[in-house]
């Protein structure tokens, strides 16, 4: 797998030349709270209908898997039931598992997970700005950034498994390695995208090199970082996974690896269930973070769908 | 004249282009601009007006000849240098407060002091109350006038404009330059205002320097007599303003043609 830098979701400076008037300014005649109520209203109908179809879509997409495997039409013994799924999960949760409480293994999964984060984008947008700035730096270790990149680095999970063990430690390794060269990427292209009139603009306002990283190239670059760590928290997550399948004494990985030992098809979906969870809510806290780090950047368009 | 503000003498640069070869932007170009004298530059569609401004600044180091800012070489950025850009250049992610202290910020002023004096300055270009907003919450003649802010804060006493009012509309530009006016007269700084609109340069201007097609060398320069203060909309409908615009215009015509002509061919190409 190699990786490249992903665009954040607004770029820096590409404010629209002419932005609106303040709403208060904008709203001057007699109607406009009318209208401002019909439009929301309008939208609030629009918000449920989306809602009201997205749980007919996953009705009717578990409701046919349920009825597909319990009729036989499609092999439960491979494919697992929905129905099935939950009854692993309610036993996990009330029973244990055969590594121990479910918690646990939710929690020995997202420690490794985000100690790897952490590490990983600390250590990623650490070089990437500094690889950014500093152009001779940059030029020396290109070959071997990118070869390093080239790497399928799943593999390096074998590899920290003999160097660390089956503790923590292993896992960890593996998802920094994932997480650090996506936000390296990012990092250092939001760097050398800074734009040149910004930077030009605060040389002749006097900034000394330490200002211009502190407060133009960081702040500039933070929204390329910012796109980069939602990819990153998944890529943490698989490689945590990707660790304990390599040997683990606990862990939602490990989990998965039993229940496929045991031909156990609805522990492993389980599984998966637990880790699309753990993702989901990870994600909305990021992008939480994120609107707050970033509030001087204009609002996206309401008319954006979320993806 | 030994007392200039600013010069240039046979002043050449020269760029490096992607494909490996050589892009002359000015040649041999002369140019004096007396302290406290607001200049204008005009010229066509890239003849090296901006790179006039880069030179000044220190921004860039010319590749042949000496430029020269107060009476001292110029090798990196000399002090007293405004700079305002033709796009925006404050910072998105500072608010209006924070873009204006800037500059004496980075010159050692302590924090509270800098903001003090950066809400003077914002009052100053009529943006009270507005203080604590984002650029992208502003339109682009109030983003202007926080440039102005944050370049006239620090004191200048050569202030370089880069087609700073380009992408404002006609009412709102008319407005800006009326206020450029009365804050330069306010100050003793010399201006360069580089323009591609030459009823700009002669109405803000005491001087006007007209620039040959790229690779672009000076042509000419004209003094304009006219009165101060000035107020830019009418200033258009006096007679002398009409003379010096056509004696002016028809040094100019010949070079924009010039210009015109090489970029229908590049186009061709």
């Amino acid at each position: 797998m190699s990786v490249k830098s992903t665009r954040p979701r607004s770029s820096v400076s590409g404010q629209s030349p002419q932005s609106d008037p303040p709403p208060q300014a904008r709203e001057g005649n007699r109607n406009s709270s009318d209208l401002a109520a019909r439009r929301s209203s309008a939208a609030r109908r629009r918000r449920l209908n989306i809602y009201a179809l997205r749980v007919a879509f996953a009705v009717l997409w578990i409701g046919s898997w349920e009825l597909t495997t319990s009729l036989n039409w499609v092999d439960p013994f491979f494919f697992g039931h929905p129905s099935g799924i939950v009854v692993r999960l309610w036993t996990w949760i009330t029973d244990g598992t055969a590594l121990g409480p479910l918690w646990l293994q939710v929690a020995v999964t997202m420690q490794e997970t985000v100690l790897g984060f952490l590490v990983g984008s600390v250590l990623g947008a650490a070089f990437g700005i500094l690889l950014g700035r500093v152009a001779l730096l940059a030029e020396i270790l290109s070959p071997f950034i990118k070869g390093a990149n080239s790497i399928p680095r799943v593999v390096l999970g074998g590899l920290f498994a003999i160097m660390f063990g089956l503790g923590l430690s292993g896992k960890v390794a593996t998802a920094t390695v994932l997480v650090f060269f996506v936000v390296f990427f990012n990092a250092f292209q939001g760097v050398r995208e800074v734009d040149r009139n910004l930077i030009a603009n605060a040389r002749i306002l006097g900034a000394d090199n330490r200002r211009m990283t502190a407060e133009i190239i960081i702040p500039s670059s933070l929204s390329w970082i910012l796109a980069s760590l939602h990819i990153s928290f998944g890529l943490a997550i698989v490689g945590a996974v990707v660790g304990e399948l390599f040997g683990a004494t606990a862990g939602v990985g490990q989990l998965i690896y039993n229940a496929q030992h045991t031909f156990d098809i609805n522990g492993v979906f389980a599984g998966m269930l637990l880790l699309a969870v753990m993702a989901l809510v990870a994600e909305g806290i990021l992008t939480a973070i994120e609107n707050r780090l970033i509030k001087w950047r204009p609002r996206q368009l309401s008319g954006e769908i979320p993806i | 004249m030994a007392g200039a503000a600013i010069e240039l003498r046979n002043v050449t640069k020269r760029f490096a282009t992607p494909k490996g070869g050589i892009f002359t932007a000015l040649r041999d170009l002369t140019m004096e601009v007396a302290p406290g004298e607001f200049c204008a530059v005009v010229g066509p569609t890239g003849c090296g007006k901006s790179t006039t401004l880069a030179l000044i600044s220190g921004l860039e180091p010319p590749s042949v000849g000496e430029v020269r800012v107060e009476g001292r070489a110029v090798r990196g950025i000399p002090d007293g240098i405004g700079y305002v850009f033709q796009t925006d250049a404050v910072f998105p992610w500072k608010t209006v407060l924070e873009n204006v202290a800037a500059g004496p910020r980075y010159h050692g002023t302590p924090g509270r002091e800098a903001r003090d004096r950066a809400r003077e300055w914002i009052t100053r270009v009529g943006l009270a109350g507005f203080e604590d907003r984002y650029p992208h919450q502003l339109s682009g003649g109030m983003r202007k006038r926080v440039g102005l802010a944050q370049s006239l804060i620090t004191g200048p006493k050569i202030l370089l404009m880069d087609e700073p009012f380009s992408a404002l509309d006609v009412q709102t530009r008319t407005l800006m330059e009326d206020e450029l006016l009365a804050l330069w007269a306010s100050t003793s700084a010399s201006v360069v205002f580089v323009t591609h609109d030459l009823e700009e340069a002669i109405a803000l201007a005491d001087r006007v320097f007209v620039l040959t097609a790229g690779p672009g060398t000076v042509k000419g320069n004209y003094a304009v007599d006219l009165p101060r203060p000035r107020k830019v909309a009418e200033i258009r409908f006096q007679p002398r303003f009409t003379e010096i615009y056509e004696a002016i215009w028809s040094q100019l015509r010949d070079e924009v043609l010039v210009s015109y002509e090489r970029q229908k061919h590049a186009a061709a190409v």
